[in-house]
């Protein structure tokens, strides 16, 4: 859908990595060059025109995050510069006073890794324990797996909502639900699902959810750390500077502000951020329900498809997202991944930074596919026919 | 050399690769090194006996530029002084980073003389020659 917005589709290319990060409607774009051609200035300062222009702005896209996972209240934003370092922020702001030595973390092997080595770092220095829950045979985390680990030691269950390998969707609702009753901090790694799937962080009881506004169509660098007002009110703030305080004297005496200024210290992104706010607007006209049923429709299509190729090896054929991983018989990934974009397809090839899938799935490399509301069945019909040549890939990418 | 030439050695280099799977015998230096882009991970030991390579395996997984890459530096290296090794990998190295060198020393090795065309391909290429240099530092401290 909407293909016409995407200028990048105009270099005949098939762009099926939008799991690393999505191509930018028209709109986006020149937002962000408007805010360096029209209203270039700071936030929170001035007393001219465009000062409060972009003040207002930057305030309004608050309000438009706030409402888009649907929490309380804005002071419950806080801007990034992505989903690393919000997840970041969490571990190292918040869970890093709040936990204690012994207390329980809840991950899974296929999480990225930045919703993992920020808990096994803070187990090096806290001496807190990082679990994983077991998945079931589609490697799927189930509400049923996660208690037969939960302990009363367990005092936070971190998850993605959809994971950058094998695309399930977990069912954060009844997870959320489950750690009301067992009172367990839910954090949530939203990357991969933010654009793509509904989210409501009220219904889901999340606690801390982070994303980047790159992968939701957006500019790179800027995203969002959602904190629930009770938890967000308590994390100690890593940066401290400008903006963020209310006062400070030679003798030490100092005030820092209330949410969210206190967590945004120093000049923020703000291009990125009104370039996200573009982004929230557009994925709202379409609908997150439409694009996300149209990413399953891709997804069963290229299935469907795939399976007709020669040599291949679907590892995920039935997680209900637009993310496909796949071997062609004794290729090396990234020598098909070279292949394939001699056909101008470009696919990621690896282990897509999460290192310790490999556990799960029994296969340390692949080649993921992965779908946005401007991809089509045609392209997947391109994809598809350059496999069909695999014969003559070394003919090809030697 | 031309295209088809070197891509058949490149082939067979990846397809039958020499001294593929490692060893328990002692005497060997062990290092694995990995791409940064984070997909090869290849193991690689060698033995020195007076300062000569004696033998040089290797295993893992990696990409074909990669592989045959390893295969036929072990084929070039076995044999050789550390410091003709050094002389060659200097050489290898300048040929992929495109500044002069002398092709008289590489051998085989100038199968890899267009690798610089597509800079992608540069650190698969480059990839085990990161192994025996760390295991020639190896070597020298133990000397």
């Amino acid at each position: 859908m909407n293909r016409e917005d995407f200028q990048m589709l105009n270099n005949d290319i098939v762009y099926f990595d939008n799991g690393a990060t999505t191509l930018k409607p028209k709109c986006v774009v020149d937002e962000v060059v408007n805010y360096y051609t029209k209203y270039t200035a700071n936030a929170h300062r001035g007393d001219y025109d465009i000062s409060q222009i972009v003040d207002s702005k930057y305030e309004t896209v608050r309000d438009k995050v706030r409402d888009f996972i649907n929490a309380e209240k804005s002071s419950e934003i806080i801007f990034t510069k992505g989903t690393t370092e919000s997840l970041n922020t969490v571990v190292f702001g918040f869970m890093n006073t709040f936990l204690e030595k012994d207390d329980e973390v809840l991950i899974t092997k296929s999480e990225h890794a930045s919703n993992v080595l920020p808990w096994l770092e803070l187990a090096k220095r806290k001496g807190i324990v990082v679990k994983f829950i077991p998945l079931n045979e589609n490697h799927e985390v189930t509400v049923e797996n996660i208690n037969s680990v939960v302990t009363d030691k367990t005092k936070v269950i971190s998850l993605a909502h959809v994971t950058n390998v094998i695309g399930d969707v977990r069912p954060i609702e009844k997870i959320g639900e489950l750690c009301q009753n067992k009172n367990i901090i839910f954090v949530v790694d939203a990357a991969q699902s933010i654009g793509h799937i509904p989210i409501d962080v009220q219904k889901c009881n999340i606690s801390f959810l982070g994303f980047s506004a790159h992968k939701m169509l957006g500019p790179t660098g800027i995203g969002i750390l959602y904190g629930k007002y009770e938890y967000l009110n308590k994390m100690i703030p890593i940066e401290y500077g400008g903006g963020m305080n209310s006062y400070f004297e030679s003798n030490g005496e100092l005030e820092y502000k209330d949410l969210p200024e206190r967590l945004e210290a120093g000049t923020q992104n703000i291009a990125g951020v009104l370039g996200m706010g573009v982004a929230i607007d557009y994925l709202n006209s379409l609908g997150l329900n439409n694009i996300h049923n149209y990413e399953v429709e891709l997804k069963k299509y290229a299935v469907t498809k795939l399976k007709e190729v020669p040599n291949i090896r679907i590892y995920n054929e039935n997680s209900n997202s637009g993310i496909v991983i796949f071997n062609v018989g004794k290729i090396f990934s990234q020598d098909l991944a070279i292949f394939l974009n001699h056909f101008g397809i470009c696919v990621r090839a690896g282990n897509h930074c999460a290192k310790i899938v490999k556990d799960e799935i029994n296969v340390s490399n692949t080649c993921r596919a992965s779908f946005y509301l401007y991809n089509t069945k045609e392209e997947i019909d391109k994809l598809v026919a350059a496999l069909m040549e695999q014969d003559k890939i070394f003919d090809i990418i030697l | 050399m031309d295209d088809k030439l070197k891509r058949d050695i490149i082939l067979d280099n990846y397809q039958n690769p020499m001294n593929r799977g490692l060893t328990d015998n002692s005497g060997y230096i062990k290092v694995n090194t990995r791409n940064s882009s984070c997909i090869d991970n290849v193991d690689v030991m060698a033995k020195l006996e007076n300062g000569v390579f004696i033998d040089i395996r290797f295993d893992g997984e990696a990409c074909a530029i990669s592989t045959s890459a390893t295969s036929i530096m072990i084929k070039t290296l076995i044999g050789k002084t550390i410091s003709e090794a050094e002389s060659i990998i200097d050489n290898y190295e300048k040929m992929i980073n495109e500044e002069e060198y002398d092709p008289e020393v590489l051998g085989e090795l100038n199968v890899y003389d267009t690798v610089s065309k597509q800079p992608s391909r540069k650190k698969c290429a480059t990839l085990p020659f990161e192994s025996i240099k760390k295991i020639i530092a190896l070597a020298k401290e133990e000397r």
